[in-house]
């Protein structure tokens, strides 16, 4: 990785997304999900971040803002990997949608709606992808139990 | 029995009504060329597709929710589960993401050792596409042929792991045990095994008119949409990107071994055929290279946060009678952070992403699935295709059901 480009990222982004430090080789960038949109586009065409790896969120519950949404980015062309987080609360956990920038987002998206009932708002497709149709709540926030069942199938009398 | 149940699925498109012949044609999930389960929604015009819509998740079983409650060690056999053509490759995949976190430097021995077995999980898993995708177009000698190969791997990997396909040979710091005497002789008997049998595909396939009828400009993906689709592996290589983790950023051992990263031409079926073959080859001259440069050593690091002491130990001294008690009750205390760690997977890039609060339980895990993330194209190679075309070009994909859907 060029060692000037999270500073470069960071002077680019300043002053809506100016939280960034680099964890473990990778640079991370923390914003505020009505920036999103914005970051990504500049991070696509300015950067040469090309490619949307990943899209997940990971559920802190207890506080404000709950759920934070990450998305791993990675540019082909220089062979770097960025992280960048965004937090939504509970009552209203929507974010841009990232569908009109990479052809990626569509499933990944799918997903972490699946999972965390994240709302992104311009991906019209957030039918359940690894749930099914009618699935009552999202397994991986931490309050759905583990072993908690919903059979499409009703059990056969023994 | 009188019991309603459910669709579990929503199709984008219901047939219109209209006599415009047009009609929607179910395949899947339980279908024999939907290797692993997913199911394909198409609309067809005739014998042409017209729209696809991919259905997964019928082998999800909650992966990255089971991990949360169990301890970093013992979701090593959930991992190998992940993409069951090529377990080891999960397994040291996981555990760099854990010990990049620790920041736990592995053993010189081990790092040969995880470079060489996962090159030689990736020859097994290529096999496995490449065999299933000949066969599904009625090429049953050279399946028999390649199965014939992978079984000598799987057997001899076996005889290191204990297992031929869930392997649970990774572990934190480490692997479960050494290389048992012999090993590598008998690699280099597999090895030249392989140029037989590879040879015989090359032979019957490589300029088979009726194969490359099939294969060619087939299921084409182009550069641009497999960049956007977030394609990795041989799907973004045989559209001509020389991407690969394992020379981008290299990993293991890799910056010190003398390989190529194979392209294709087009994306198609052809090329992501020959990408595989090819790839395969690197992965023996890899290999190779592996076995002169294996050193002698131990190969679990000396870091009791993470490495279980030493039975004899167990038994005869009280810090190891606990430290071994702690490590399977509490689990290794991985300090509190992030960290996404990928390697280059048989079929893209598998990334973890983990996330810990210093406990002995994860308190997230999630997999960047490469096979999910190219199910998201799939229907971008499927449209304007033949019905009969989605069997070939869906097996070309490699999806592997255990990793798509978690």
């Amino acid at each position: 990785m060029d060692a000037n480009l999270p500073e470069r990222i960071r002077s680019r982004l300043t002053p809506e997304a100016p939280t960034l430090v680099v964890s473990h080789g990778m640079p991370v960038v923390e914003l505020a999900p009505a920036q999103l949109s914005a970051a990504v586009r500049a991070l696509r065409d300015e950067f040469g971040f090309d490619m949307l790896l990943d899209v997940t969120a990971v559920d802190w519950p207890g506080q404000a803002l709950r759920f934070e949404v990450v998305y791993h980015l990675y540019s082909t062309r220089d062979f770097v990997r960025l992280r960048l987080k965004t937090r939504v609360a509970e009552a209203d956990p929507v974010v841009d949608s990232l569908v009109p920038l990479y052809g990626s987002a569509a499933f990944m998206e799918r997903e972490c709606h699946d999972m965390f009932g994240i709302r992104f708002r311009g991906n019209d497709d957030l039918r359940p992808i690894l749930l099914y149709e009618g699935f009552a709540g999202h397994p991986l926030r931490k309050d759905y139990p583990k072993l908690q069942e919903q059979p499409l199938v009703p059990y056969r009398e023994a | 029995m009188d019991i309603k149940i459910a669709n579990p699925v929503r199709p984008i498109y219901a047939p219109s009504g209209a006599d415009d012949g047009r009609v929607i044609v179910n395949i899947g999930p339980s279908h024999p060329a939907t290797h692993g389960t997913v199911q394909i929604i198409t609309e067809l015009d005739g014998e042409r597709i017209l729209r696809a819509d991919v259905h997964c998740g019928y082998l999800h079983r909650g992966f990255e929710k089971e991990c949360e409650a169990h301890t970093w060690h013992n979701l090593i056999p959930y991992v190998d589960r992940l993409n069951y053509c090529s377990g080891l490759i999960n397994d040291f995949a996981y555990c760099q993401a854990v010990e990049r976190l620790m920041g736990i430097e592995i053993t010189p021995r081990t790092r040969i050792l995880r470079t060489l077995l996962s090159e030689y999980s990736r020859i097994g898993d290529h096999i496995t596409c490449v065999a299933a995708a000949l066969m599904e177009l009625g090429a049953m000698t050279a399946f028999l042929y390649l199965m014939t190969l992978r079984d000598y791997i799987w057997e001899h990997i076996a005889d290191a792991t204990g297992a031929r396909v869930t392997y649970s040979y990774g572990r934190i710091g480490g692997l479960a045990r050494d290389l048992p005497p012999g090993w590598l002789k008998r690699l280099e008997e597999v090895l030249v095994e392989y140029d037989t049998y590879i040879e015989r595909i090359h032979g019957l396939m490589d300029r088979n008119r009726i194969y490359i009828d099939r294969m060619r400009r087939v299921g084409t993906l182009s550069q641009a949409d497999a960049i956007s689709y977030g394609c990795t592996g041989p799907m973004l290589r045989s559209t001509g990107l020389a991407r690969d983790v394992r020379k981008d950023t290299p990993y293991l051992a890799y910056a010190d071994l003398d390989f190529e990263v194979p392209t294709g031409i087009l994306g198609d079926n052809y090329d992501r055929y020959v990408v595989r073959m090819r790839e395969m080859d690197e992965s023996v001259h890899m290999i190779r290279q592996l076995v002169d440069m294996l050193p002698e050593g131990p190969i679990n690091v000396d870091d009791p946060r993470c490495v279980l002491p030493e039975k004899k130990l167990v038994y005869s001294e009280i810090e190891s009678l606990i430290t071994h008690f702690k490590l399977i009750i509490d689990g290794p205390r991985v300090p509190a952070g992030e960290v996404y760690a990928a390697q280059e997977g048989a079929n893209g890039e598998l990334g973890f992403y983990i996330v810990s609060t210093g406990e002995g339980q994860p308190w997230r895990v999630h997999c960047r699935a490469p096979s999910f993330v190219h199910m998201g194209v799939a229907h971008r190679m499927l449209q304007g295709g033949q019905l009969a075309d989605l069997v070939p070009t869906f097996g070309s994909i490699n999806m592997i059901g255990g990793e798509c859907d978690r």
